[in-house]
């Protein structure tokens, strides 16, 4: 992997001449987990898909930038709530779908190892409807670590989740995805108390960065300071609403 | 139970049909019954199998062919906008046309024997198969694509390792309409002008009143058909994500 810069997204965006949100920057430290927490229908999505370079439907106006002058959209490695395995493919040839869609070698090995990573070595053959959801979510996991990009940017993998499995794969990930530039959309404030290194809360108004926690993600779900950070955090949501 | 039940309905229309027979008491140049008509295909039994055999090889290369233009065609659309913007108006106006309608045609420019009936059952499934592998390969779900895209993938691999087999059910599901079809376009080509298969023994007993060997080469028809559609199905379900 090459090294993880830090981002910036500065600029505002409309949609059909209607403003999404206002002029905003968000800025991404580099090899940390970020995550931006809002309601439904703020924007969260726009925001990820436009750094990572895909149609949104609306217009920006404004800048995606990394601090080494490079690029961004071709070294993100994305991820969404929907864990997006073809149903044809077997759980490995679904891992190694990039090297194969760019007619690149498969790293057997490499692949070997990150299956091995996700649990996953017993299902190396199955397709995905064989598997529970959060196997899938594992296999999408392994997916997204197989390319091994600097930056990942993660639409709500865990929100299908049932609680117990949602906090398993959000340790599984904190740990994986370690020391790149990650930016972790959501919108459980459970969620981004856990995991953010820094937190963002998005609503209509614009941006409010949110003190996280002081133990280093991804904290216990019992930790007394990361619980009082999900209710101030749940407290800024519905203040928006309200 | 699926079986039992094809059976129990095949009983039930031969009853019906043995039924109306009784009560009306039509001759049987109008309406055979289906003991005479059992007896008449038993009697026939080979001059039936060699007409089949002219139909079967007809049908059987006509959906081979038609499959393989089809899926061709459905690939060009998929993969160029000039394609889309001159061909498919076309396609959509071959299809306003009564393709019955070319098939004295077909036999003018390709003669009597095989070939103008493979022509018309191809003319036939060509366009059930394109329109519905096209869908198919444009209906791919913009996740998928969004994934190749953060991959680098090149449209050419996209289209080979997503699209076209996210794509395969539905072309599974046009060959099986083309299954039901192209023995009827084999048909009516073997109407207009032909010296073999079930089409003509259709028409030759049908003009001397041998109604009970036009009803047992059409029963041997449906019946050809019916199977055709299952090896045809069976064949198609690995593609439709039937079985794995
Ligand atoms: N492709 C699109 N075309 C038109 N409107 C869209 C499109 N994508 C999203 N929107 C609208 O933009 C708003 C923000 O969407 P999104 O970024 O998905 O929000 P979030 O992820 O925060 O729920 C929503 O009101 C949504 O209806
Ligand atoms: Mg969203």
């Amino acid at each position: 992997m090459t090294p993880a810069p830090d981002l910036t997204i500065s600029g505002s965006a409309s949609i059909a001449g209607v403003p999404l949100f206002a002029p905003l920057t968000l800025s991404l430290a580099a090899g940390q987990w970020t995550c931006l927490l809002g309601g439904s229908g703020v924007g969260k999505t726009t925001v990820l898909r436009l750094i990572a370079g895909l149609e949104t439907g609306a217009d920006f106006i404004g800048s995606i930038t990394a601090n080494d002058a490079q690029p961004v959209a071709d070294r993100v490695a994305y991820m969404a709530q929907d864990d997006l395995l073809l149903p044809w493919a077997t759980v490995a040839q679904n891992v190694s779908l990039g090297a194969r869609l760019r007619g690149e070698t498969v790293n057997q090995d490499r692949r070997e190892r990150l299956i091995r990573r996700m649990r996953l070595q017993d299902h190396m053959s199955r397709k995905p409807s064989e598997l529970s959801g959060g196997q899938r979510q594992r296999v999408a996991l392994a997916r997204t670590l197989m390319e091994d990009r600097p930056i990942v940017l993660l639409d709500e993998p865990f929100s299908a989740l049932d609680a117990r499995t949602r906090a398993d794969m959000q340790d599984l990930a904190a740990e994986a995805l370690q020391g790149r530039t990650v930016l972790l959309v959501t919108h459980d404030p459970a969620e981004a108390a856990r995991l953010g290194q820094s937190i963002v809360v998005m609503t209509q108004a614009g941006l409010t960065s949110c003190q996280p926690p002081h133990a280093p993600a991804p904290r216990k779900v019992d930790d007394l300071e990361t619980l009082e950070t999900q209710g101030e955090l749940l407290r800024m949501l519905r203040e928006d609403a309200a | 139970m699926k079986y039992l039940s094809a059976l129990a309905a095949t009983l039930f229309a031969l009853a019906i049909w043995q039924g109306i027979v009784t009560v009306t008491g039509l001759p049987k140049f109008i309406l055979p019954g289906p003991a005479l008509v059992a007896e008449t295909w038993w009697q026939n039994r080979w001059l039936i199998a060699e007409h089949t055999r002219i139909t079967a090889i007809e049908v059987v290369i006509g959906l081979f062919c038609g499959t393989v233009l089809g899926v061709v065609t459905a690939l060009q659309l998929a993969s160029s906008r000039a394609a889309r913007v001159l061909v498919q108006p076309m396609l959509v106006f071959t299809q306003a046309l009564p393709v019955f309608a070319l098939a004295p045609l077909l036999t003018l420019w390709l003669g009597y024997g095989l070939w103008s009936k493979v022509a018309m059952a191809v003319l036939i499934i060509y366009f059930p198969i394109t329109s519905s592998f096209f869908d198919g390969l444009m209906r791919t779900p913009a996740g998928y694509l969004d994934l190749a895209r953060t991959m680098q993938a090149s449209k050419r691999s996209v289209l080979w390792h997503i699209r076209i087999p996210a794509a395969l059910p539905s072309l599974a599901s046009g060959m099986r309409l083309a299954a039901v079809y192209a023995p009827i376009g084999a048909v009516i080509g073997e109407w207009v002008g032909s010296s073999q298969g079930l089409g003509y023994l259709m028409l030759l007993a049908n003009g001397r009143a041998k109604t009970d060997l036009m009803f047992a080469a059409m029963l041997t028809l449906g019946v050809f058909s019916i199977l055709l559609h299952l090896i045809v199905r069976r064949a198609t379900a690995r593609m439709a994500g039937e079985v794995r």
